[in-house]
């Protein structure tokens, strides 16, 4: 087996790794809220709102696109918000029902306008790696991707909204009636934490495509969370776990497709699989929730002879 | 006005007008919506399409509403367990068995796209999808969102890139698969129907067979263990309808809208109705109806994907559901508050009335005589405002409880002064029975009696005379066991 390793496999990592890091820190809050699902949701939901902002402006200005998308973001937060609290429904159904429907909106508006222009719902998804690691911008010496810029910006907005709002999402994560009686709005932090997911999601699916969002957003945060209790430790763990992924996920698809005979596959799937691998080993190995630690545990505690019983003795 | 039409659609015995009603209204709107649709270009005459006469239209239309009708029906339990993004999970978990289905196939030399096989792969992935998700709830401190979003991310991620390394696959045609991602149901042909019409079959017949043991887990799974039923097993059958019920719709609608399917009509029946049978029967004509007119509306607008409008139906009957269904949509519910409110009003104004009239009594052995009672007391007595006390009295006379009288007092009418002992004698009643049954002080009763008493029936109150005959109540209205307080305000 042979690596062909060039500049334009740095690329896709360094993208790969930057995306990881900008939906992996916020994840961590939507994992301890319990809102893991909303990525998933938000992801799927902001169809429309990028589909809009092509119609009415028909152009693929970037900023345009994350303004529909955020827009379609909080809708989503909002639509699912309502309607779990005044129609009493399961916040999960009603997360599901929004969701649905926006993409459904959104597939019909993308079909009605894909006479005229190409905006491929399949993009959304897999994204075009390909074709942003080619398009620069020339940068002093550098050459560096459009794709690095845009996402590097959003990974610094995000780790300056963690930075910056530390306390508040914290204390709106673990007791939101707490966060309330000290004077945090915590229905305002829940709207910017679904705001920053949303955007994050459009950074990154022109380039890496929704699916390393999704995965991204949780596997991360969740093997980080097996590792440790400390919320700042698990932070930067799941920020380098998700850095490790884009990495190894890189290397797993050129190396592992021709293993059985095939050519290199998208990196953008295999980052999420390498995430999935990493959180398996934690799942595993974690030092204080592993498994084998706990089969061991209850090993020992079977081996343990039982304390002596009156009549009986030992 | 409304507050009365609602009442009528709360009303148990009136509910049956009312449906129709409300279908009557749909079908003259959905009529009017067909005849004024301005953009699409109408192809073909729609009572042919509705009435399944025109061919290309009528395997599809079949299709779709045999499973909007299937997963509604599966769906009503998922959403009682609380679990309806498991669908979501589910069908994303769906997406590598595709792909490595396909691989498998042709690198033994057939037909890669023979859709049993492909299925088959599905479901294995799909299966394995499930248990992991239930593996990570069991045995870590994840919770059940964390352990979904990791099985969807991660085994979508891997569909992604097994379907790219297949696209890439030298001499063999890849293309079409990505239909499973949104669906491809205007290409249904027969024997995708007769798929879909088994598994319809097996998945009704399975639901129907399993109804009491899936209520029992839906409900109360602790129990349901503690009485020796394996709820574990049944949580993975429910499963695995599932499963077939996402795999068979991926071909049709696709797998992020399959997810719409399993969710919507549940949660819009659940606002009709607090009946399990009702609940599911309702939830199957409701997937049902969204997959007969989604499908029949997408053939008839040119470029318009089936999916996406039977899901935009189905949203549409889940909002019109959220706001006038009659067990727990906004508006009834809203009725009902407002009606309960009006109700306590009345019965504190007439209370306080009697209250009133009793202190003008000289013996308290002598019936108590009907006045007229000045606003000015009545509002010192329960220390209501002016405006307050004007809304309480107009409803009072809208109900014909208060005679006409000189202006600044006020006389109750022969209904109102009966209403008025009433409504009294059940708050001493209840007060008594607090005293004596549950050990509360006298001076603290008239408060704990106010939460109860404006709901107490009939029957409550034969019991209540029951319970209290030892005692003597030598009146009509039994004299207030604690002093009324007269300076009260």
């Amino acid at each position: 087996m042979e690596f062909n390793w060039d500049s334009l496999d740095t690329w896709t990592v360094v993208i790969g790794g930057l995306s990881a890091v900008a939906a992996a820190m916020p994840g961590c809050f939507l994992v301890l809220r319990r809102m893991s699902m909303m990525g998933d949701a938000i992801s799927h939901a902001i169809l429309p709102g990028i589909a809009m902002a092509f119609l009415l402006t028909h152009t693929r200005i970037t900023a345009i696109m994350f303004i529909g998308a955020a827009c379609a973001g909080l809708l989503t937060a909002a639509f699912t918000q309502c309607i779990s609290k005044y129609g009493k429904v399961d916040r999960g159904a009603a997360m599901g029902i929004v969701f649905t429907t926006l993409f459904a909106i959104g597939l019909i508006l993308i079909r009605q306008s894909a006479k005229h222009v190409e905006l491929d719902p399949g993009c959304v998804l897999y994204g075009s790696l390909e074709y942003s690691v080619i398009d620069v911008v020339q940068i002093g010496a550098l050459e560096v991707p459009r794709a690095v810029i845009s996402i590097g910006s959003v990974m610094c907005i995000n780790v300056l909204f963690i930075v910056l709002l530390y306390k508040e999402l914290a204390a709106s994560s673990f007791d939101p009636s707490l966060a309330n009686t000290l004077g945090f709005n915590s229905g305002l932090i829940h709207y910017l934490l679904m705001m920053v997911v949303a955007v994050t999601t459009v950074a990154a699916f022109e380039s890496l495509g929704s699916i390393i969002v999704i995965a991204m957003l949780i596997v991360p945060p969740a093997t980080a969370f097996l590792l440790t209790k400390n919320l700042a430790h698990m932070l930067v763990l799941s920020a380098v776990v998700g850095l490790l992924s884009a990495f190894l996920g890189h290397l797993g698809a050129m190396a592992i497709p021709p293993v059985f005979g095939l050519e290199a596959t998208v990196s953008s799937g295999m980052m999420a699989v390498a995430a999935g691998a990493l959180f398996f080993s934690a799942w595993l190995f974690s030092p204080s929730q592993g498994l084998f630690l706990r089969l061991g545990e209850r090993r020992e505690h079977a081996g343990r002879p039982l304390p002596p019983t009156a009549g009986e003795g030992s | 006005m409304w507050q009365t039409g609602y009442a009528m659609l709360v009303d148990r015995r009136k509910r049956g007008l009312a449906v129709l009603m409300v279908l009557v209204i749909l079908t003259l709107a959905g009529g009017a919506a067909e005849a004024a649709w301005p953009v699409a270009e109408v192809k073909g005459d729609v009572w042919k399409l509705v009435t399944l006469q025109s061919y290309n239209s009528r395997l599809v239309i079949l299709s779709t509403t045999l499973l909007g009708a299937t997963s509604g029906l599966i769906g009503v339990f998922l959403l009682l367990r609380k679990r309806s993004l498991m669908g979501d999970a589910l069908s994303h978990a769906t997406y590598p068995g595709i792909g490595l289905a396909f691989l498998l196939m042709t690198s033994l030399g057939g037909e890669g796209k023979w859709l049993p096989g492909l299925l088959l792969g599905a479901s294995v992935s799909g299966v394995l999808g499930v248990v992991i998700v239930s593996a990570i709830r069991r045995t870590t401190p994840l919770k059940d969102d964390a352990a979904m979003g990791i099985v969807l991310g991660v085994f979508f991620g891997a569909g992604a890139a097994i379907m790219k390394m297949v696209s890439n696959l030298p001499g063999a045609d890849a293309a079409g698969l990505d239909g499973f991602v949104y669906g491809t149901a205007a290409s249904l042909i027969f024997s995708d129907f007769l798929l879909i019409l088994v598994v319809a079959g097996v998945v009704c017949g399975a639901a129907i067979l399993l109804l009491k043991e899936f209520t029992l887990v839906c409900f109360d799974e602790a129990f349901a263990t503690s009485q020796g039923w394996p709820a574990l097993r049944l949580d993975l059958t429910m499963l695995a309808l599932v499963t077939a019920v996402t795999v068979v719709g991926l071909q049709a609608v696709g797998l992020v809208l399959i997810i719409a399917f399993l969710i919507i009509p549940a949660a819009a029946a659940r606002f009709w109705t607090h009946k399990l049978h009702v609940m599911l029967l309702l939830s199957v004509m409701i997937g049902g109806f969204s997959g007969w007119v989604g499908s029949g509306l997408s053939s008839l607008l040119l470029d318009f994907p089936t999916g996406a409008v039977i899901v935009l139906v189905a949203a549409a009957i889940f909002l019109i559901s959220m706001v006038f269904g009659f067990a727990r949509g906004i508006l009834p519910r809203a009725v009902r508050h407002a009606l309960l409110r009006r109700k306590v009003g009345r019965q504190h104004l007439l209370r306080a009335i009697y209250e009133l009239l009793e202190r003008h009594q000289l013996d308290a052995a002598e019936p108590v005589s009907n006045l007229a009672i000045d606003f000015e007391s009545l509002a010192v007595h329960r220390s209501w405002s002016p405006a307050e006390l004007q809304s309480l009295l107009r409803t009072a006379r809208g109900e014909d409880h208060l005679e006409d009288e000189v202006p600044g007092r006020v006389r109750l009418s022969e209904s109102g002064f009966g209403e008025a002992s009433r409504v009294t004698r059940n708050h001493r009643l209840w007060e008594l029975y607090l005293i004596r049954y549950a050990d509360i002080a006298p001076s603290h009763v008239d408060r704990d009696a106010d939460l109860v008493e404006h709901v107490l029936d009939a029957d409550i109150v034969r019991q209540l005379e029951l319970e209290l005959k030892g005692r003597p109540v030598r009146m009509f209205v039994p004299p207030s066991p604690h002093l009324i307080d007269q300076s009260a305000g």
